[in-house]
């Protein structure tokens, strides 16, 4: 495997929230094309390792390193790494009242292209890539002009989250609990939205509790958080021996 | 966030301030002869006599002036609002300057303050504009004297006036006679008996019957308007069925070396008459540290004096070291419509005591507040609002909303709605939020690619967003951009 193919590589990264330390040396590498799926129990760092990667305020990187295509990532202000193509689908995602999805999308995307080096967009052909990708989804084409998920149920926020990620196009696509409240339809809308992006040239982290998300979005690697360590790494068949037996054999099991 | 204003000592006496806008004036070249043409700080009759006599007044004129300073003599500075400033001496201000002439103006653009022209960069003002504003003498410029006689012209056709306070007394004393003091009497408060004492210049705009005034009316387009600003007044009648739209301000720093404005605005809705007046406010705040800066004193008052009538105000309000300000509506006309949409800024350590009142007295009156205050660095920021549904008010209603958004922790919002109602018909309705601009919501917009201080712009516009649509289109962008020019440093 080339290092132009390596999307990102995480070095034994600790990170802490506070005084307390989350991340205690976590390795990973992820390839172009390939999705990765980080699982494990409530509190064992599954989120914590989003926000480092994101550059979130209040989550210290205390050791370790993250290359992101080769460079180091983790001294970039978090817009610079979005812009870059680093995107975080929010467990909670934010409202933001008084501000239109279309408006947001429209910063957004004219910032990305801006960081390639693209021309901004004009608004009529940013209408119509918003509501193409919209129709992915099965939203209304209200919801563009709709405050940022003010007044959204759960579940619209989260389909509003793959739709950014969709309009954005990022090279590394981080879900963090995208399944959590989401009923089966909903899911599937969702993870239809992944598929739709999922290409040679792009990555995906995607972060949950359970299984049933990876029952449509296919992981190539499943990775289980415990204790701020990965402690096992298999392929997608891991996913349904954890569904299996839940995480509590972990706690027993030496970290391999 | 503080529960009371903090207590600072700002200098406004002491006299740093206004030697740096000396040294400053020197700077840009235009110190010149003006002397002869002011006179000595300080307030009696004789001053009152003199500034009548220099605008060549009619006897009417100074006499009402005289009566407004007798009732001065005997009020007292109010002391309710959430203000808190050092005393102000009246008698060490100069009430007179004569308005500069051309030749007392900078020539041209490359004698103006270049931090001023680099603002008028953020706020994306057009480039002729700028001269204007700046105080550069417009026919060395552009021909904006043209363009300001071709505006009248239309005017005039529909009948519209449009000029000068003192060209009104001289051209329209019957319409002057009639309206002034009828919405705000000379002895209404403290300020206002200041204003009609000493009231320098503003301006006029009578509405015939019927006329919809077909362009907004702005204070930019009547030369000279720059120099009117400290005891400036201002009277608006719209007759029987007309409507007229008046723009006061601009989004620009104003340059300004009085450091107390008192202004008083009146207007008059007859039957189905309609006014839209709108302000934005961006005098001198005063530096980082809080020295200096406008003291603002205004009041504002609109009466619906006809059936369906309707008033509403804009404010936006992002400039002045301290703010005392309540734009009302005295919903007399039956079915009359009161409306008063405001964002109030206040950054480092300005203080704004803001908001309206509602007087409801006809029948099915209505009115609507939406108040949105934003504090950030030490600033405080505080609504001020009154509800009054007389007796006579059948089936009256209002809708209050007042928001405050706090960024950091040092600043604060206070909100003080009175209500009293008389009729039991009527219907109010009080919505009232405090949020503070959240690191989430500036993270969220990051993780999109959009860098904080853009992030903070669109937070802080989105919350203004019910107001800013009340705003004329380009008057609306400005306000946008000058609410981050405004907030500049505000978030690190």
């Amino acid at each position: 495997m080339t290092d132009n193919k390596r999307i990102i590589e995480i070095r034994d990264l600790h990170a802490s929230a506070g005084d307390k330390a989350i991340l205690k040396g976590i390795n990973l590498s992820v390839n172009a094309g390939e999705v990765h799926a980080i699982m494990g129990p409530n509190g064992s760092g599954k989120s914590t390792l989003a926000r480092a990667l994101t550059g979130r305020e209040g989550t210290d990187v205390t050791q370790g390193e993250v290359l992101y295509k080769g460079e180091d990532l983790l001294d970039l202000d978090p817009e610079i790494r979005a812009r870059a193509g680093i995107f975080l689908a929010f467990q909670y995602p934010v409202e933001i009242p008084g501000i239109s999805n279309s408006t947001l999308l429209r910063e957004g995307l004219n910032a990305v292209r801006h960081h390639r080096g693209e021309s901004e967009l004009d608004a009529i052909d940013f209408l119509q890539i918003a509501r193409s990708k919209a129709d992915v989804l099965e939203m209304d084409h209200e919801m563009l002009s709709r405050a940022v998920n003010d007044g959204f149920s759960g579940g619209e926020k989260k389909r509003n989250e793959i739709l950014q990620m969709l309009v954005l196009e990022p090279h590394l696509g981080i879900l963090d609990e995208t399944d959590s409240g989401l009923d089966i339809d909903a899911l599937k809308v969702v993870a239809k939205g992944v598929n739709e992006l999922r290409a040679p040239e792009r990555s995906f982290i995607v972060i949950t509790h359970y299984q049933r998300l990876l029952d449509y979005i296919i992981p190539d690697f499943v990775h289980v958080l415990a204790d701020g360590r990965i402690a096992r790494s298999g392929g997608k068949e891991l996913a349904l021996e954890l569904e299996e037996k839940g995480y509590g054999w972990l706690e027993e099991a030496p970290a391999r | 966030m503080s529960s009371t204003p903090e207590t600072r000592e700002s200098p406004a006496s002491r006299n740093p301030e206004i030697e740096k806008l000396a040294e400053r004036e020197y700077e840009w070249g235009f110190v010149t002869d003006i002397e002869q043409e002011k006179i000595p700080p300080g307030l009696d009759e004789s001053v009152i006599k003199l500034i009548s006599a220099k605008k060549n007044e009619p006897e009417w004129m100074l006499e009402w002036r005289l009566k407004a300073y007798a009732q001065w003599q005997k009020m007292t500075e109010p002391t309710w609002a959430l203000v808190n400033y050092p005393p102000i001496d009246y008698q060490d201000i100069v009430y007179y300057a004569a308005p500069k002439s051309d030749d007392d103006r900078p020539k041209s653009l490359d004698e103006v303050d270049p931090e001023l022209l680099e603002t008028y960069e953020k706020l994306g003002i057009p480039l002729q504009e700028r001269a204007a504003l700046a105080g550069v003498a417009v026919d060395a410029v552009f021909d904006s004297v043209s363009v300001a006689t071709t505006f009248k012209d239309k005017l005039a056709d529909l009948g519209i006036i449009f000029c000068s306070f003192s060209e009104a007394v001289q051209e329209h004393p019957e319409l002057v006679k009639k309206y002034l003091g009828t919405v705000v009497p000379r002895n209404d408060n403290f300020f206002a008996a200041l204003n009609s004492a000493v009231f320098s210049d503003g301006s006029f705009v009578y509405v015939p019957k019927g006329v919809r005034c077909p362009m907004e009316l702005s204070t930019y387009f009547r030369i000279n308007a720059a120099d009117t600003g400290q005891f400036e007044r201002t009277l608006i009648v719209a007759e029987e069925g007309s409507y007229v739209s008046y723009l006061e301000g601009c989004t620009a720093p104003m340059r300004d070396e009085n450091q107390l404005h008192a202004a008083v605005v009146e207007l008059v809705a007859l039957d189905d008459a309609e006014i839209k007046y709108s302000t934005v406010q961006n005098w001198y705040p005063g530096d980082k540290n809080g020295v200096g800066g406008i003291y603002n004193f205004v009041t504002k008052r609109g009466a619906c004096r006809g059936a369906n009538s309707k008033i509403s105000w804009t404010q936006v309000e992002t400039g002045s070291a301290i703010t005392w300000k309540y734009p009302s509506c005295v919903l007399q006309g039956d079915n009359s419509i009161g409306e008063f949409y405001s964002v109030a800024l206040t950054n480092n350590y300005q203080q704004a005591d803001t908001g309206t009142k509602m007087i409801h007295i006809g029948k099915n009156t209505r009115s609507t507040i939406i108040s949105k205050g934003i504090s950030a660095g030490h600033g405080q920021n505080t609504y001020r609002g009154a509800v009054k549904m007389l007796k006579g008010a059948e089936g009256a209603r209002n809708y209050s909303q007042c928001d405050s958004l706090l960024m950091g922790d040092q600043c604060g919002a206070h909100t003080f709605p009175y209500i009293d109602v008389k009729n039991p018909t009527a219907h109010l309705e009080h919505e009232a939020s405090t949020s503070k601009i959240g690191e989430d919501q500036i993270f969220y917009l990051n993780q999109r690619g959009i860098d904080t201080e853009n992030a903070v712009n669109m937070i802080v516009n989105g919350f203004c967003k019910e107001v800013f649509r009340e705003l004329p289109m380009e008057f609306a962008v400005e306000a946008q951009n000058l609410l981050s020019v405004s907030l500049e440093g505000a978030v690190g």
